[in-house]
């Protein structure tokens, strides 16, 4: 149980996956402009995550073991065939739920966080459990860094910069200097 | 046959003018993750290349085959092909480069430019023109993850190319090559590059008033 609390953890805060390993940063710089939808990005990504540690599981223990060498092809194939499978099963059963995540679910599928997701779980070698609360963990972080970063433009958008700041330039400042405060959680577990 | 300003103009606006890493911010993810040395901004350009002319050169030759409505899939499989084929090169050819690119050599598959370039160029042109933009695209990504790569090895480790600059006395400045360096030496070279646009855009009004006057 402690172990999966550590693995949780580690991939929300310590080795965040946009702040430390720079997966995922079309969207967190393309969607974090307001919260609300930077929070809903942040649900289906954990939702595909979850979806997608799953399959990399079976894919890993069932299927790769034959052709390792096809990982790459497979991991992508396959995730976002199940992503559209279940995108179709969600219209089909709860047009709430699809409404709140929907346009975003076949944009996340190509994200690199999520076929990062996939790669990091088969090096480490996670178990069924260990991978989803990898995903979760994961996918908490990413919308905590997503919610945190929509925050700080919200409030950066009202304040009189100079002009050559603003834009990308301004996203990158930020984040950099998120990404430094993120650095504190560091060696967090590291006493236990 | 292939028309030579065309096929020149296709090639040069990767470099600098369309460069995907400065202007177009395409293919974050690597520019920054793998950046903290210039080595291996350069091991990742050569990768990054090699995976886009090849599936370039693939999909313009096959643009009037593939079908329309699974263009993107066909797309992302050769890219993946590719892909696959530099990592296992990699592996057996630099182990120490690859162990330290790790994952992101793989991830490359995800690489937006990489994809962009297929949808908006290679499928909808010729085979020397593909080769062309890819082969542009590449150089100026590489340009673009070399001096990221430089600025931070410098600033970080008091290197280039890991031969030392400065001597003894130096202090790094280790925040330069962790995480945060990247954001923000990115962030600083696009106020810097935002400057210089500026100011020559003003010195290009005056010329002009002047000659109205």
């Amino acid at each position: 149980m402690g172990n999966l609390l550590w693995i949780f953890a580690s991939a929300m805060v310590i080795n965040n996956f946009t702040l430390a390993y720079f997966l995922g940063l079309c969207p967190f710089f393309g969607v974090s402009k307001k919260i609300d939808t930077a929070f809903r990005l942040g649900l289906a990504n954990i939702f595909v995550m979850t979806i997608t540690s799953v399959c990399a599981w079976f894919l890993n223990n069932y299927v790769l073991i034959h052709a390792p060498y096809l990982r790459v092809m497979t991991f992508i194939v396959v995730i976002a065939s199940t992503v559209q499978f279940v995108e179709m099963a969600i219209k089909k059963l709860s047009p709430a739920l699809f409404k709140a995540l929907g346009i975003f679910l076949p944009l996340i599928t190509t994200n690199c966080a999520i076929l990062g997701l996939a790669l990091f779980q088969t090096n480490r070698g996670y178990s069924f459990i260990e991978g989803i609360s990898f995903a979760l963990g994961a996918g908490a972080g990413l919308t905590l860094a997503l919610v945190l970063m929509a925050g700080i433009r919200e409030e950066a958008e009202i304040s009189d910069l100079p002009d050559v700041i603003q834009g990308a330039a301004q996203a990158f400042l930020i984040a950099g200097i998120l990404s430094l405060a993120f650095m504190g959680f560091a060696g967090l577990f590291s006493g236990a | 046959m292939a028309d030579q300003s065309k096929l020149y103009r296709e090639t040069v606006k990767g470099l600098w003018k369309e460069n995907p890493v400065f202007i177009q911010l395409l293919g974050l993810c690597p520019a920054l993750a793998v950046t903290n040395s210039a080595i291996n901004g350069v091991a990742m350009g050569g990768a990054t290349t090699f995976v886009l002319v090849g599936s370039s050169i693939l999909v313009s030759l096959f643009r009037n085959l593939i079908p329309k409505q699974v263009r993107i899939t066909s797309f992302i499989i050769t890219i993946a092909t590719f892909v696959t084929v530099a990592d296992l090169t990699l592996q057996a050819l630099l182990p120490a480069i690859h162990k330290e690119l790790g994952a992101f050599i793989a991830l490359i598959v995800v690489n937006c430019l990489i994809l962009g370039r297929q949808e908006a160029f290679a499928s909808r042109n010729k085979l020397p023109y593909a080769i062309g933009d890819a082969a542009g695209m590449s150089v100026g990504f590489t340009f673009a993850l070399v001096i990221l790569g430089g600025i931070r090895e410098i600033l970080g480790s008091g290197t280039l190319f890991g031969f030392p600059l400065f001597g003894e006395s130096f202090e790094p400045w280790v925040i330069m090559i962790l995480p945060p360096g990247g954001f923000l030496t990115l962030g600083v070279l696009l106020i810097i590059f935002a400057q210089f646009k500026k100011s020559r855009a003003r010195k290009a009004l005056v010329r002009l008033e002047k000659e109205a006057a």
